[in-house]
């Protein structure tokens, strides 16, 4: 018992170490460029709460064994049908309507992976190539504004009591997370399922309707990250999450969610998307060139994994 | 009520019959013309080489295969499981072979893998509620676990065997499958299993044993039934049959 204790739990708090050890670095280093200053450190924040959104349903989608790669796709498909939409109705049909084609694409991600029974990693990748191009095709390329002052404000600028909105977004999608993920059924069916999928069946689970759960909440919350940065930028474009991927990816696996299944955090997740939007934050101020920060985070990227995944056997 | 009329002995129809039973996989003949009756309070012990067909009138029994003919009756009444969550819901639990528990979570979770409890207007997991219980049923049983929020993967084979049947003992209704379930245990596991088995007898479960163990047949069982590649070759009275007669039954040799 101990033994087991001593195994796995430091590895579980060693992104907090290890986010705290950056956060350090960073605030000496960068103390006369503004790094501590509260604007900047809300601005992190605001910067990386589609990120943040997307982790947080990825701890769910690699706990139940499977992978979206289609999320940063599903970004730009849907801030662009909102933005479209938005053009010629009222907002809230615009933000039906992106996170309807969220909905829709999870649906058909997930009952190609739950039903037909293909590798979700395999599906994923052949929808994030075809909604890449949808999304070009879409508006032939061209960036489409949104001007509705309240869609932006409630998405992008807005503030409840000195928070800015995309704080509480963020806050609202970590906690509910981790509500769900931690304390319901289908937070417990999504672990089991990705523990052991036959045990989960034998037991009752209705194992294929939470993989499909799985996949349409992935997508769903990646329209909510296109929303996000359409509210912040005032507008959507085809390259919209387009790097996000592997950033999602690496901010969950660095936060404690196992690639194989069965085991997740979204705290975790949290944490690691701030480590990336911190990186980002903190190498722009040192001043590093372009090419030198991608280096410095590829190997910081790479240390923070290696640390995590040390102590796991499986 | 044809089968009643069989057994006039019995006013009660048994607790699970199984009527011409029949399953292919593609062109291969798992399990023909496969009949059983299984009573309350009674242990049937179901024999037979490996590829016999055992493992197959389990899983038709625990609704993870579907019959390709035959019918199925609980309590008398037709019925067919479309998958494991209704077979159980009807009283039937299985201690599968392999186990089925899910490895990484605690004990408590997998003792209530598929029937969390909630609490709440929130319907949160009633973690305490489940944790208490498992370590009152766990005691019960004898079961030695370190703890019930140990997570299954920490425990030894035995402990795991434990699990599974505290599980199925807890839940179980009517009937209960046991597909090997000392297989992987040592001498005083074993005798623990059996003794639990009597227990769930006593208490008129009826019980469908699957055991490589022909000694370990004749201690437990009241009727056993063989097995030959997917043939069933004749159910015995355990009192009225002999070691020798079930093998040549098994093997097809006399």
């Amino acid at each position: 018992m101990l033994s087991a204790l001593r195994a796995t739990e430091p590895a579980k708090y060693v992104i907090y170490v290890g986010f705290l050890a950056i956060f350090a670095l960073f605030a000496v280093a960068l103390r006369d460029s503004g790094f501590l200053t509260t604007a900047n450190l809300l601005n992190i924040i605001q910067q990386t709460t589609s990120v943040t959104v997307m982790a947080v349903a990825t701890v769910f989608v690699l706990t139940v064994g499977e992978i979206d790669l289609s999320i940063g796709s599903v970004v730009a498909i849907a801030a662009l049908v909102a933005a479209v939409t938005m053009r010629e109705f009222p907002w809230p049909l615009g933000v039906l309507a992106g996170l309807a084609a969220g909905v829709a694409i999870g649906f058909v991600n997930g009952a190609l992976v739950a039903y037909v029974r293909l590798p979700s990693f395999l599906v994923t990748l052949a929808t994030m190539g075809l909604l890449a191009g949808v999304a070009r095709s879409l508006t032939n390329l061209q960036s489409v504004p949104v001007e509705d002052d309240v869609f932006n404000a409630l998405f992008g600028s807005a503030a409840l009591l000195g928070i800015p909105s995309l704080v509480l977004w963020s806050v609202a999608a970590v906690g509910i997370g981790h509500f769900v993920f931690r304390e319901t059924r289908f937070g417990a069916h999504v672990h089991a399922t990705g523990d052991n999928a036959g045990a989960a069946r034998a037991g009752g689970v209705k194992v294929e309707r939470i993989r499909l759960a799985c996949l349409v909440v992935s997508s769903t919350c990646a329209a909510l990250a296109g929303l996000l940065y359409a509210g912040r930028l005032h507008g959507a474009r085809y390259t919209l999450g387009e790097t996000d991927l592997l950033t999602v990816i690496a901010a969950v696996i660095v936060g404690g969610t196992r690639l194989s299944g069965g085991a997740g955090s979204v705290p975790g997740a949290l944490i690691g998307s701030l480590l990336m939007g911190m990186l980002n934050n903190g190498l722009i101020l040192m001043g590093l060139s372009v090419s030198d920060q991608m280096i410095v985070r590829g190997f910081i990227i790479l240390a923070a994994v290696a640390l995590t995944l040390r102590d796991r056997t499986r | 009520m044809p089968a009643a009329a069989q057994r006039p002995e019995h006013s009660q129809p048994p607790v699970l019959a199984l009527e011409g039973i029949h399953k292919t996989f593609g062109g291969v003949v798992a399990l023909q013309s496969f009949d059983l009756e299984i009573e309350a309070g009674e242990v049937v012990a179901l024999v037979g080489d490996n590829g016999a067909g055992k493992s197959t009138v389990v899983k038709i029994i625990a609704g993870m295969l579907h019959p390709t003919s035959g019918r199925l009756r609980l309590d008398g009444a037709d019925i067919t499981f479309a998958d494991p969550s209704e077979s159980q819901a009807r009283g039937i639990q299985v201690v599968y072979q392999d186990l089925a528990l899910a490895d990484g979570q605690p004990v408590y979770m997998n003792m209530f893998l598929g029937r969390e409890r909630v609490i709440g207007p929130l319907r949160r997991l009633d973690r305490r509620g489940m944790i208490a219980e498992t370590a009152e049923l766990v005691q019960a049983l004898d079961v030695r676990i370190p703890s019930v929020r140990a997570r299954v993967r920490d425990l030894s084979g035995g402990q795991r065997q434990g699990v599974a049947i505290a599980r199925a003992t807890h839940w179980a209704r009517k009937l209960v499958l046991m597909d090997e379930p000392t297989a992987a245990l040592g001498v005083a596991e074993t005798a623990r299993v059996e003794a639990n088995i009597r227990s769930l007898k006593e208490r008129n479960l009826a019980i469908l044993l699957i055991s490589h163990s022909l000694d370990q047949v004749f201690r437990l069982s009241d009727r056993i039934c063989v097995l030959r590649r997917g043939v069933q070759v004749g159910v015995r009275r355990t009192n009225a049959t002999s070691n020798n007669e079930i093998v040549s039954m098994i093997t097809g040799l006399s």
